[in-house]
């Protein structure tokens, strides 16, 4: 099959790479870039595990085709923070206990990222209207609307 | 009953105490860090160098003879690098690993017929899966269809070319037998009152969010196959993999990765990693088999219980329980993997946490063309649970006493434990009645109840579900083949090992020869063994071993781990301390028994500047052999390995009057949620959820709490949306995720409120019980109760799961038109 050139930046880092036009996104971020934190689950854009985000949205990257992250700026779990130097939200995640076998853990964490540069002090209600498109099988989600609730408090504690 | 001379003596060590440091902390997890950051090394994110991805062309046919194959336009597709058929892979390998006695085999590809929509009839090796896929579009095959057998009652008449495994007989049926246990019939004569039910309890599945995987590769020169892979038992019997491969078990080793997920699921997967194997040695290179969610939903080891049950309560006038009687129907699918070991499960407390005389149990196992069943959350006990629920609920409204009130009258009582109940098995110890209490505190009853009145007034239907439900754990591996009538596997251990070391520095290792799946292994290791040696969690590493390494060790399946690996790190942690202790006794020349080890240090009792430090012992131990007695059992080094038994369980007795003592571990829990029902729609509403397990000595609270809520809205799946639906000509209809509805946030409660008592175990060190599967197994007779009393004025009957609004709308319609 033919490939197409495409230039994608991802956690601030310019990749150039020709890939066949029905590349998913999801196995161009996991195979070719090997940035494996993005997780696939149901592959048919129902649990959220391979949300990533996509100039500045979040987007489903196994619905998405690479090519038409040409020119984009992706954003994954990598860019996000590391373990000695986390992102509140993963920090809150940890301390809340956000999480079990952390499968959907990398999608939930974009979400919640989507959702407190939009809204730094986000309800019970808009977390779980934020969320609703994540499936967690492990937690029953209360620590996860707990989690995102203190990283929204941590955030402004860091901003303030 | 059997006499109580069948139970053990206790062997626990640690007696559970108030001032314990780490046991009872809701310390943050050890394994979250490489989660939260993307860095967690799934099966998925294993990549060797020159790997191959495999793709598997899957039967569209519940029954199907297989006349050819043509594989030829496959095998030819630039980048294909091996095309496999059953009958290839037959020359290969040998059926999967099963402990059905006799066997079902199960080949890991389709050899002359097809059993089951999803079974595999031909694999492809390719460089790289989107080839791969491509090639299994490009594999022709003819078949000729046989009839489905789909219903599991029709299944039990089948004969002819409904058979799926004519070699077995001429029936679909696997098993058929009836076991009975105490005086069944006089007391069935004896009662006032007999409660008859049928219930159908639904397929549905653990659903992990991460599919099952393997990468295998196979090092020709050595003649040695290595699988990576999400597998939980292969410390216990990864060994069957490699019977499976034709190869010596020494010539396998099984390396755990992280599993994104379980539930059950992944407790001993057979058919992915000996398909990534026989690939690997095909095509002489590494091979990743990774399961597309298609292929987990169709042909996974995750379709659960499926069952009808025909279900008989006996008791006297005045509530007193007396006898229960069951005949079940349990639909396997087309394969046996765990024999009917989920009925051996099932008898574990199938009386509940009630005072019943005796139990008669008649099961029919049958073989339909559906995926095999596999293991999930319960192991049957859960449908068990659901079964005498709704039977007390039941008894109540036919002698029109509170259903609460009569669980309290029938409950076993505190000073009877340990408890034994008709089948034999044991229950170590409880109070169910302090776990009512407190659940009905939280779950602010009277509040509820006069909502209740006010809504119906409104004409809206408020209900409250009340369950109280046993929460065994810790299996013995006599539950897989106690039902068996023919001799086959028939184990009696299922240990759990650990390996410690202290190194020169003072810093601890432990290899965990169980996998993660999901639970908190490295988190509970590390606060065990920092209770147990008085150090800093922080200081401890957790590794976990491959086969090659690896000590018999069961796995986290059965709510087992905490309770075994706690038992282990008891095991392991007392040698190195005696030795830390004999080491330090000749250093400060003291008398050993004046030593204690306090903080991380050994200290002369009574002298605070005589003392030494774990990491100068360490070091010590290690660099200063010429410093130490001449003792041949003074190695160098602080180290040492435990295989940790099963706490307390016994034999069958051989004349089948009892089942011996295999669950023992038992927890408890009571569920109260109240809903609403919308008539119109038949949606249902959870305003408040409460729920008290009693675990007995808990390790972490905080992830205990996640278990239990976690737990909960698994049931809440069961209860009102999964299933593995197939319809007459056994298509699956719900192998999407948009039709198999796993709960999202919208469905599963704002709050669950989780409280806690805890009665110890009197056999497990520090008094600990399981807790993995709990949530699930209370779950749903709560929540069928609740709708039940929600839809009370309307005369509904809930005796069948799941309860999506199309159903319960087909209920209340119903009800409507008698009413009317």
């Amino acid at each position: 099959m033919e490939r197409e050139s495409i230039s994608v930046t991802v956690n601030g880092r310019t990749y150039e790479r020709a890939v066949e036009p029905r590349r998913l996104l999801s196995d161009f971020l996991r195979d070719d870039l090997r940035l494996t934190g993005t997780h696939v689950g149901c592959e048919h854009g129902v649990c959220g595990s391979c949300t990533v985000m996509m100039d500045g949205v979040t987007a489903r990257s196994c619905l998405t085709f690479a090519v038409m992250a040409d020119g984009a700026e992706i954003e994954t779990i990598e860019g996000l923070g590391s373990a000695d130097a986390m992102h509140p939200v993963q920090q809150a995640f940890w301390e809340k206990h956000g999480l079990q076998c952390g499968f959907c853990t990398p999608g939930m964490l974009m979400t919640a990222v989507e959702l407190l540069k939009r809204n730094p002090d986000p309800s019970v209600d808009d977390i779980r209207d934020a969320i609703s498109g994540n499936l967690c099988r492990c937690t029953g989600y209360q620590t996860i609307v707990d989690s995102i609730r203190h990283a929204a408090k941590l955030m402004r504690e860091d901003g303030a | 009953m059997s006499d109580r001379g069948h139970i053990p003596e206790s062997r626990q060590r640690e007696a559970p105490r108030a001032d314990l440091k780490w046991i009872g902390r809701s310390m943050k997890r050890v394994e979250d860090p490489r989660l939260l950051v993307g860095k967690g090394i799934y099966t998925d994110d294993v990549n060797l160098p020159e790997m191959a991805h495999a793709a598997v062309l899957r039967s569209p046919h519940a029954h199907a003879r297989i006349v050819s194959i043509d594989v030829s336009r496959a095998a030819a597709l630039p980048g294909v690098l091996c095309v496999m058929t059953g009958a290839d892979a037959a020359k290969v390998c040998d059926p999967l690993p099963t402990w059905a006695s006799p066997p079902v085999l199960q080949p890991v590809i389709a050899d002359d017929r097809v059993r089951h929509v999803g079974e595999a009839v031909a694999a492809v090796a390719a460089e790289d899966r989107y080839i791969a896929e491509d090639a299994c579009e490009l594999i022709e095959v003819e078949y000729e269809p046989l009839p489905p057998v789909v219903d599991p009652e029709e299944a039990l008449t089948s004969t002819g070319d409904a058979v799926l495994h004519p070699e077995r007989g001429d029936t679909n049926i696997a098993l058929e037998r009836t076991l009975s246990f105490g005086p069944v019939e006089e007391d069935f004569a004896a009662a006032d009152l007999v409660i008859e039910r049928r219930f159908r309890w639904p397929r549905s599945g653990g659903q992990p969010l991460e599919t099952v995987g393997a990468v295998a590769s196979f090092d020709e020169g050595a003649g040695r196959f290595t699988i990576q892979c999400n597998t939980s038992m292969y410390n216990y019997c990864g060994w069957m993999i490699a019977s499976t491969l034709r190869v010596a078990p020494h010539k396998l080793n099984i390396v755990p990765t992280l599993a994104g997920g379980s539930f059950g699921s992944k407790m001993f997967v057979h058919k992915v990693p000996v398909l990534a194997a026989v690939l690997a040695r095909a095509v002489g290179r590494p091979v990743k088999f990774m399961e597309d969610r298609i292929d987990n939903t169709t042909s996974c080891d995750n379709h659960a219980s499926d069952r009808v049950y025909y279900a008989k309560l006996a008791l006297k006038r005045d509530g007193t329980l007396l006898s229960l009687k069951t005949r079940i129907i349990d639909d396997y699918g087309a394969f046996l993997q765990f024999g009917v070991g989920q009925h051996g499960n099932a008898l574990s407390q199938c009386v509940g946490p009630y005072r019943i005389n005796s139990v008669e149990v008649d099961l029919a196992a049958v073989l339909t063309n559906k995926c095999q069943q596999g293991a999930y959350r319960g192991f049957g006990s859960e449908v068990a649970n659901f079964v005498i629920e709704r039977l007390v609920d039941a008894a109540a409204d036919e002698l029109g006493v509170d259903r609460i009130a009569l669980r309290r009258q029938n409950f076993i009582r505190p000073d009877q434990f340990p408890y034994l109940i008709p089948t034999g098995n044991m229950y170590d110890s409880g109070n169910y009645q302090a776990v009512l209490d407190e659940t009905l505190k939280l779950a602010d009853l009277e509040h509820w109840r006069a909502q209740q009145t006010e809504a119906r007034k409104a004409g809206r239907y408020i209900g409250i579900g009340v369950a109280t439900c046993q929460e065994r754990s810790v299996f013995s591996a006599t539950e897989f083949w106690m039902w068996n009538l023919e001799q086959g596997v028939e184990w009696t251990s299922s240990p759990d090992g650990v390996s410690v070391k202290i190194d020169p520095t003072g810093k601890a290792f432990v290899t965990l020869h169980s996998p993660f799946w999901g639970n908190s292994p490295e988190t509970v290791a590390a606060q065990v063994l920092a209770e147990q040696l008085t150090i800093d969690p922080a200081d401890i590493e957790i590794t976990y071993s491959d086969t090659d390494q690896g000590l018999n060790s069961t796995g986290p399946g059965g709510s087992r781990f905490t309770v075994m690996v706690t038992g282990a790190i008891v095991g392991a942690a007392s040698q190195i301390r005696e030795k830390m202790l004999r080491i330090a006794a000749h250093l400060m020349e003291a008398d050993v028994r004046d030593l204690a080890l306090e903080d991380g240090a050994v200290h002369v009792k009574g002298v605070p500047d005589m003392k030494m430090s774990i990491a100068e012992l360490a070091d010590k131990a290690h660099y200063y052999r010429l410093s130490m007695p001449d003792d041949l059992d003074l190695t160098s080094g602080l180290d040492a390995t435990y295989v940790y038994d099963h706490p307390v369980t016994t034999l069958p007795d051989p004349d089948e009057r009892h089942m011996g003592i295999f669950y023992p571990i038992m927890g408890h829990s009571c569920h109260i949620p109240v809903v609403e029902v919308d008539v119109e729609t038949g949606q249902v509403h959870f305003l408040h959820y409460a729920a008290v397990h009693d675990c007995g000595t808990m390790v972490n609270p905080m992830t205990l709490e996640g278990h239990i809520r976690g737990g909960t809205v698994n049931g809440i799946g069961t209860a009102l949306f999964e299933e593995f639906a197939y319809d007459e000509a056994g298509q699956l209809t719900t192998a999407l995720w948009t039709d198999y509805l796993i709960p999202t946030i919208k469905e599963a409660p704002a709050d669950i409120v989780v409280g806690h008592v805890e009665t110890p175990s009197p056999f497990t060190e520090y008094g600990v019980k399981g807790g993995g599967e709990g949530g699930r197994m209370g779950g749903p007779p709560a929540i069928a109760a609740a709708i039940e009393d929600a839809l009370k004025p309307l005369g509904v009957t809930i005796d069948s799961l799941p309860l999506p609004p199309s159903r319960l709308r087909a209920l209340i319609r119903k009800a409507q038109g008698r009413a009317a």
